[in-house]
C-alpha cells in the first residue's frame, strides 16, 4: 500500500530534459521508479537515453498522459514556469503532482493550488520539497533511495535533509512512505493530509512527524491527531533557538512575535499525546521504544 | 523583503493609493528645508524595518522647521529593535478625523489570501484583536478571483466603514489589492488608514513585505534591497549569496538544508548547557552544492565573527556527496590559510560518506576533528568553544 505512491505508479517528469530533471530522472530510474515519460514543450517526439532505460519526451502533459497512462508528475521546471507547468498537469487530470522546484513565488503557488482545488482531481505536493518515496516500490522526487528499506514507519516532514536524517536514524526499521511536504508558506499537501493517509494505510504502524518554526501547521496537526489518529505518532520540531523575525532558510520558517515558535508547537503536540524528541536522535529513540514495545 | 515606510508609500503612489509621500532626509539639518516645504508642522518618522517605532520614540510631531531639525537629530542614530535609524521621513502633520486598520496577507493555514480590516485603527492590530475582537474583521480572498468590485464592496461593508467614506474605501481597497498582487507582496498593511478633516481617505503609514521569490519579474524591486542595513557579517554573507543569519553565540554552524541547520542550532544549544552555556553563533545553510568556494566563503564569514570559538560542520549527504563536501573543506582550509584559526568539528553522513571521511582523515588537518554522530559532534564543538582541552 504505502501512501500516495506505490509499485503501480507511472511517473512522468516535467522538465526532464533540463539539468536537474535529467539528473534526478536517472536517480529515480536507479531506485526502481517506473518513469514512463518526460515533458518539455517543443521537444515532443524525442527520446532521452538513460542508463538502463530510454524515456520518451512529450510536448505536453496531456500527450504524455494519453500515451502512457501516467498518474504521477514530478515537476522540475524553473520557478518562472512552475505555475504554468502545474496547471497543465492539473488540466491533464494527473492525480498526483509533486513540485520539487524551489523559489516559486507564493502568488503562483496560491493560484495553482486554488486551481487544483477547484478541479478537485489532483493532489499537489510541494513546492520546494524533496518529494515522496515508498521504499522498494517507487521514488518520485529527490529523496535518496539508498538510506533505508521498506518498513512500517510513515514519515512526514517540511524539511528535506531532516527527512534524510530521520530515515537514517531509523534505517533498521524502514519506512512505508516518507513525504517531504516542503517549507514554503503555501504548500499543497499538509501534515494533516499525510497523517490521515498514514492512518488509513494498513502498511503503516507508526508515524514520525517533523515540523519547524513558522505558521501554525503543527498546532493544527496536533488538534487533528488528537481527534483522528489512533496510530502512535512521535514528533520533532526544529528551530528552538531561532530568533524572532528572521527567516531561517525556508521562506516559511520565521517566528513572528510569539507565534510560530518551536516551543508552542512542541506543547501543542504533547497536549495531543504526541511524544516530542528534543533532537533527531532522541526522536528516533522514542519511535524505537514504540516499535519494540 | 520588508520595506521601509517611505518605500511602501512609493509603491502605494505608483498604484494610485491616496498617500502623501513626504521627504526623506539622512541628516538633521536637511529636515529644516523639508519641513518648511511641507508647511512647517510635520511629523518626523524613523525609517527602520521594525514595528513599534512610535513606542520607541521614533515618531514625533514638530511644530516648526527648527523643531523638526531638533527632533530629526534625536531620532537619527537612535536604535529601534537593534536597528540604527539612518533615515527619517518628514511628513506633513495630518488633520485626522478617524483612523482605520487595513491589510492583505497570505493565509498560510487556508492556502489563500486574507483581508484583515478594522474601523478601530491607529493602535497595534494585535491589541485591538485582544481587547475588542469583534472590531477586527477577516475576509477570505480566493486567489483565482482576487478583489473585484463586489469583493471590495463586501470588504468595506463587513468592516463597517462609515457610509460617507464607503465609496472612497472601495476604491482604496481595490488599489491596495493591485499593490498586493502586481508587486508580488506577501503583506500590505496600512495602519492607520485615515479619514482627514477634508473628508478624504489617506494611507498615513505603510508596511509592505515583498516576496523575494518573485524578484525575477520585478527588476525595479532591486532598489529596495538593503544596502548596508543590519549586521555587517549578514551584509557580507548576502554579497556572497550565502543564507546566513547572525546569532549571539560561540559555536559557528555550517550545514546543508534549512531544516537540518535549524536542528543543528538546537542540538548545539542543548549540548552547550553542559559546556559553560555556549550557544550557536549563526545559521548558515550551504544548500546542495557545497563546493570548495561556497565552503570557503562560509568559513570566512564565520571565522570573521570574533565571538566564534569553534565551528561545527554538519552535513547529511542526500544529493550532495560527502566526498565533495570533504574536498570542499580541505580546499577551503587551504584557501583560508592562516585565517583558519579555530577548531572545526565535522560530522558527515549519507551519500558517499566512507570516501568523505577518508578524504578528511588523509588530509589530517590539525584543526579538523571528525565525529560520527550529530549529537556527539555538537557536544565536541560546544566543549571546544568552552575552551575545554581537545
Amino acid at each position: 500500500m504505502a501512501i500516495f505512491l506505490n509499485e503501480h505508479s507511472k511517473v512522468i517528469v516535467q522538465g526532464m530534459t533540463g539539468s536537474e530533471g535529467s539528473k534526478h530522472t536517472q536517480r529515480m530510474l536507479n531506485s526502481g521508479t517506473n518513469v514512463v515519460g518526460g515533458v518539455t514543450p517543443g521537444k515532443g517526439g524525442q527520446t532521452v537515453a538513460f542508463e538502463g532505460a530510454t524515456v520518451p519526451v512529450f510536448g505536453s502533459v496531456g500527450e504524455a498522459v494519453e500515451s502512457t497512462g501516467a498518474d504521477v508528475s514530478v515537476v522540475f521546471v524553473p520557478p518562472r514556469f512552475t505555475r504554468g507547468a502545474v496547471i497543465e498537469a492539473v488540466d491533464a487530470g494527473v492525480p498526483l503532482v509533486i513540485v520539487i522546484t524551489e523559489g516559486v513565488p507564493v502568488k503562483d503557488t496560491a493560484e495553482f493550488f486554488a486551481y487544483a482545488q477547484s478541479k478537485g482531481t489532483s493532489r499537489i505536493i510541494g513546492p520546494n520539497c524533496p518529494g515522496l518515496i515508498s521504499p522498494g516500490k517507487s521514488n518520485a522526487g529527490i529523496i535518496p533511495s539508498d538510506i533505508t528499506q521498506s518498513g512500517r514507519v510513515g514519515l512526514v516532514s517540511k524539511s528535506g535533509t531532516l527527512t534524510y536524517q530521520m530515515m537514517y536514524e531509523l534505517r533498521d526499521f524502514g519506512f512505508s512512505s516518507a513525504v517531504g511536504i516542503g517549507g514554503d508558506p503555501i504548500i499543497g499537501t499538509t501534515h494533516i493530509d499525510a497523517l490521515q493517509a498514514f492512518e488509513d494505510d494498513p502498511e503503516t504502524d507508526a508515524i514520525v512527524m517533523i515540523g519547524e518554526i513558522g505558521g501554525d501547521a503543527e498546532e493544527r496537526a496536533a488538534a487533528y491527531i488528537k481527534e483522528h489518529i489512533t496510530k502512535p505518532v512521535v514528533g520533532y520540531v526544529a528551530g528552538f533557538t531561532a530568533p524572532e523575525g528572521k527567516t531561517m532558510g525556508h521562506a516559511g520558517a520565521i517566528v513572528s512575535g510569539s507565534s510560530g515558535t518551536a516551543e508552542a508547537k512542541k506543547e501543542a503536540l504533547e497536549a495531543a499525546g504526541v511524544k516530542v524528541g528534543k533532537t533527531p536522535s532522541a526522536t528516533a529513540q522514542l519511535m524505537r521504544e514504540i516499535l519494540q514495545s | 523583503m520588508d520595506l521601509m515606510e517611505y518605500q511602501a508609500k512609493e509603491l502605494f503612489a505608483k498604484h494610485d493609493v491616496p498617500v502623501t509621500l513626504g521627504i526623506v532626509v539622512e541628516n538633521a539639518a536637511d529636515a529644516r528645508e523639508a519641513a518648511a516645504q511641507l508647511g512647517g508642522r510635520v511629523v518626523v518618522k524613523a525609517q527602520v524595518k521594525a514595528g513599534g517605532r512610535g513606542k520607541a520614540g521614533g515618531v514625533k510631531l514638530a511644530t516648526s522647521p527648527d523643531e523638526a531639525v531638533e527632533l530629526a537629530g534625536q531620532i537619527l542614530g537612535m536604535t529601534i529593535k537593534d536597528l540604527t535609524v539612518k533615515k527619517v521621513l518628514i511628513a506633513p502633520a495630518a488633520d485626522i478625523k478617524d483612523e482605520y486598520y487595513f491589510s492583505y496577507l497570505v493565509d498560510r493555514a487556508n492556502r489563500r489570501y486574507l483581508c484583515i480590516a478594522s474601523t478601530a485603527g491607529g493602535v497595534e492590530i494585535e491589541v485591538t484583536a485582544h481587547e475588542n475582537p469583534d472590531a477586527v474583521k477577516q475576509i477570505a480572498i480566493d486567489p483565482l478571483v482576487g478583489v473585484d468590485d463586489s469583493k471590495a464592496r463586501e470588504i468595506v461593508e463587513t468592516t463597517g466603514f462609515p457610509a460617507e467614506v464607503a465609496d472612497q474605501a472601495v476604491d482604496a481597497v481595490k488599489k491596495l489589492w493591485t499593490v498586493f498582487v502586481e508587486e508580488d507582496a506577501s503583506l500590505v498593511e496600512v495602519n492607520p488608514l485615515v479619514l482627514l478633516g477634508d473628508g478624504k481617505l489617506e494611507a498615513l503609514d505603510g508596511k509592505v513585505t515583498l516576496d523575494e521569490n518573485a524578484s525575477f519579474r520585478h527588476a525595479d524591486h532591486a532598489e529596495f534591497e538593503d544596502q548596508a542595513e543590519g549586521d555587517p557579517l549578514e551584509v557580507a554573507a548576502k554579497e556572497k549569496n550565502l543564507n546566513y543569519v547572525k546569532l549571539d553565540g560561540e559555536v559557528g554552524i555550517i550545514g546543508n538544508g534549512a531544516g537540518l541547520v535549524m536542528s543543528t542550532l538546537d542540538v548545539v544549544a542543548y549540548a552547550g548547557e553542559s559546556h559553560g552555556g555556549v550557544k550557536p553563533a549563526n545559521f548558515l545553510d550551504i544548500g546542495g552544492g557545497a563546493s570548495a568556494e561556497v565552503m570557503a566563503n562560509g568559513l570566512h564569514i564565520i571565522l570573521g565573527d570574533p565571538q566564534v570559538k569553534s565551528v561545527f560542520v554538519n552535513v547529511f549527504g542526500g544529493i550532495t556527496a560527502c566526498d565533495a563536501v570533504a574536498n570542499g573543506i580541505v580546499h577551503a582550509l587551504h584557501i583560508l590559510g592562516d585565517d583558519a584559526n579555530k577548531p572545526l568539528v565535522v560530522r558527515l553522513d549519507g551519500n558517499n560518506v566512507v570516501e568523505g571521511r577518508r578524504i578528511l582523515a588523509d588530509a589530517g588537518h590539525p584543526l579538523v576533528t571528525m565525529v560520527d554522530t550529530m549529537d556527539g559532534a555538537a557536544d565536541k564543538a560546544a566543549a571546544l568553544a568552552n575552551g575545554e582541552a581537545a
